[in-house]
């Protein structure tokens, strides 16, 4: 998958440099000539598929009109109609951060030791307003640009939860209940720093393997703004369907009773709703509504919902390690939603 | 996927997303509140993907210009860089959404879904004399949580779809959206007295009728599903938004 990205393009023909050591772009470069046949085939391959779907559109109508498969295509649809604003609003800032704002901006912004930095970056998620698909680029270009990993995943995980919109959202969808809104900010806040302090201290630089990107400085602002923004739209895209297509079997295939079940026992109930989270992959600004409708369950439970969705789940997962490599995503998330679980059980018997 | 191949991905996708956001199509799918953000992406996208051909054409001509070289790095400009395979994915909601364009959520997924019926703390009072139009929300939660005051003795007219339930009896259905049809609703009313001997699921109904004190329980989240008597039941068009609230 995300190896078979080759050498950057460079304008100035300087050969194979940049992100890439030198044997490993000279492997890409040979890859790349390797591949020359096929190279020409992928519009090809795309106009042959756009064509066959045309012709038999109707067939393949038939095919999908059974009321399962259109329950799962309605939702499949909606969450990636839901989520391209807020993706595309994310890949704009992100392309915006990599080629406008100097590296040494975020040097100055932010404290020199890394212990501080994490905190304020947490803070600074106030500012990004937008869901968890916008902080996934925005975070993937701060690493480059050089911000401390540490004060880069905690700005990750509480941006999408902390910011303005999540929190009127979510006290819109708990009138009723004002202290959710606190102690939401609150945990997603604790979990995002405790995150940061976390890998500050155990990660290894080499987890984080993000996978090749194409290099380009040597371009004009212009081309390598567009680039990354097309780089960008494309590859965390793709993963957004993935995330999609997974909440949309669940959400299809599982039926409701099940929860209704798991809401009796207080332990389980928060554990369900959290894994509930992660499966669903609802945008954070919307997830306030869903945890609302699930009245059968406790505010515990439900700010377990609230703090878990927004730092990972399903489409997350597919994107973070996209965006910082497979080996990193797999050590992250389960400790992410570990912390997060443990976090808001605490919140909700302190808070609400 | 090569360059060109990604500019038409996204150019298709930007005209996709346009489309529905000019017409009535991305209500089935969002709150009307997006529409601004869908119109944005979908303008942003088809400028990427201008972008994306234009400098692919000026990296050409530079490549050809500098043809004398031989094998420079610079023949292989166009197309170099290709993203990772999963970017193909893309091409699914395109095709979903140019071909298929599935419908909003209907009395499938109603009935697989608990009656999201919530109690509120105060219901608002309703315009006096004449019929009652009444959302099938604002019917139902009256109907369950204010013990129906201020509907006894009205005629009232809602408008929803049909959904059967395991047992064949005909509820009047509205599904309410928060933010996608993804974490759509259903808010459900249990149809009795004079109906068409026949109902079809997910046909539209503009239904008449009076006010019922009778409920049943909703058997997938034991929620409250009050009754309504039908004086009169007629076909309709679906609304452009389906949504409710």
């Amino acid at each position: 998958m995300p190896t078979s990205e080759t050498a950057p393009p460079r304008a100035d023909g300087g050969g194979q440099g940049g992100d890439h050591g030198g044997d490993h772009g000279a492997a890409e470069a040979r890859g790349a000539e390797g591949q020359g046949s096929r190279r020409v085939s992928s519009s090809l391959v795309l106009t042959v598929v756009l064509l066959l779907v045309m012709l038999l559109q109707a067939p393949i109508g038939r095919a999908l009109s059974a009321p399962l498969m259109q329950s799962w295509m309605t939702v499949f649809v909606a969450i990636v109609v839901q989520a391209l604003p807020f993706l595309v609003l994310g890949v704009l800032l992100s392309a915006a951060i990599a080629v406008f704002v100097p590296a040494s901006f975020f040097v100055r912004a932010l404290p020199k030791r890394p212990a501080l930095a994490v905190p304020v970056a947490g803070v600074g998620g106030v500012v990004l307003p937008g869901c968890e698909c916008a902080s996934v680029p925005v975070a993937g270009a701060l690493v480059r640009r050089g911000v401390t990993p540490a004060a880069a995943l905690t700005f990750l995980l509480s941006a999408p939860a902390i910011n303005p919109i999540v929190l009127t959202a979510t006290a819109v969808a708990f009138p009723g209940d004002p202290e959710m809104v606190l102690a939401r900010f609150v945990a997603s806040l604790l979990v995002a720093c405790a995150m940061g302090w976390l890998w500050q201290r155990l990660g290894r630089t080499e987890w984080m393997r993000p996978p090749a990107r194409p290099a380009f400085d040597g371009l004009g602002k212009g081309a390598a703004f567009w680039g990354s923004v097309r780089h960008d739209v494309m590859h965390a895209g793709g993963f957004l369907v993935v995330g999609a297509m997974a909440a949309a079997t669940l959400k299809s295939v599982v039926p409701e009773s099940w929860l209704q079940a798991a809401a009796g026992n207080p332990v389980v109930s928060v554990l369900v709703l959290g894994l509930l989270a992660v499966l669903l992959s609802i945008c954070s600004e919307a997830d306030a509504f869903v945890a609302a409708s699930l009245t059968q369950f406790s505010l515990t439970a439900r700010l377990a919902f609230l703090v878990v969705g927004p730092m990972i789940d399903l489409k997350l997962f597919a994107m973070q390690a996209a965006t910082f490599g497979r080996g990193f995503a797999l050590r992250f998330a389960p400790v992410t939603f570990a912390l997060a679980i443990a976090v808001s059980a605490l919140a909700g018997a302190v808070l609400l | 996927m090569n360059r060109q191949a990604q500019a038409a991905v996204l150019f298709l996708i930007g005209v996709a997303v346009l489309r529905a956001s000019f017409t009535d199509l991305y209500l089935r799918y969002v709150k009307a509140e997006l529409r601004p953000l869908l119109m944005v992406a979908g303008a942003v996208l088809i400028v990427a993907a201008l972008a994306t051909v234009w400098y692919e054409l000026r990296a050409l001509r530079a490549a050809r210009n500098g043809a004398a070289e031989g094998h420079g790095s610079s023949g292989h400009d166009g197309h170099g860089h290709r993203e990772p395979r999963v970017s193909w994915l893309l091409v699914l909601p395109l095709l979903a959404l140019i071909l298929v364009a599935p419908p909003a959520p209907g009395s499938y997924s109603a009935m697989r879904a608990g009656t999201a019926l919530k109690p509120l703390p105060a219901f608002p009072e309703l315009p006096a004399g004449g019929t009652l139009r009444l959302g099938v929300g604002d019917y139902a939660g009256r109907a369950a949580y204010d013990d129906g005051r201020n509907l006894r003795d009205r005629r009232i007219k809602m408008t929803g779809f049909v959904a059967l339930d395991r047992g064949g009896a005909p509820h009047l259905t509205r599904m309410t959206l928060n933010c996608c049809a993804a974490d759509a609703q259903p808010v459900k009313v249990r149809l009795s007295g004079r109906l068409p001997p026949t109902l079809q699921p997910d046909t539209w109904l503009e239904v008449t009728g009076t006010y019922s004190s009778k409920r049943a329980k909703d058997p997938v989240n034991g929620g409250v599903i009050p009754f309504f008597d039908v004086t009169r039941a007629a076909p309709v068009k679906p609304p452009s938004d389906e949504y409710e609230g």
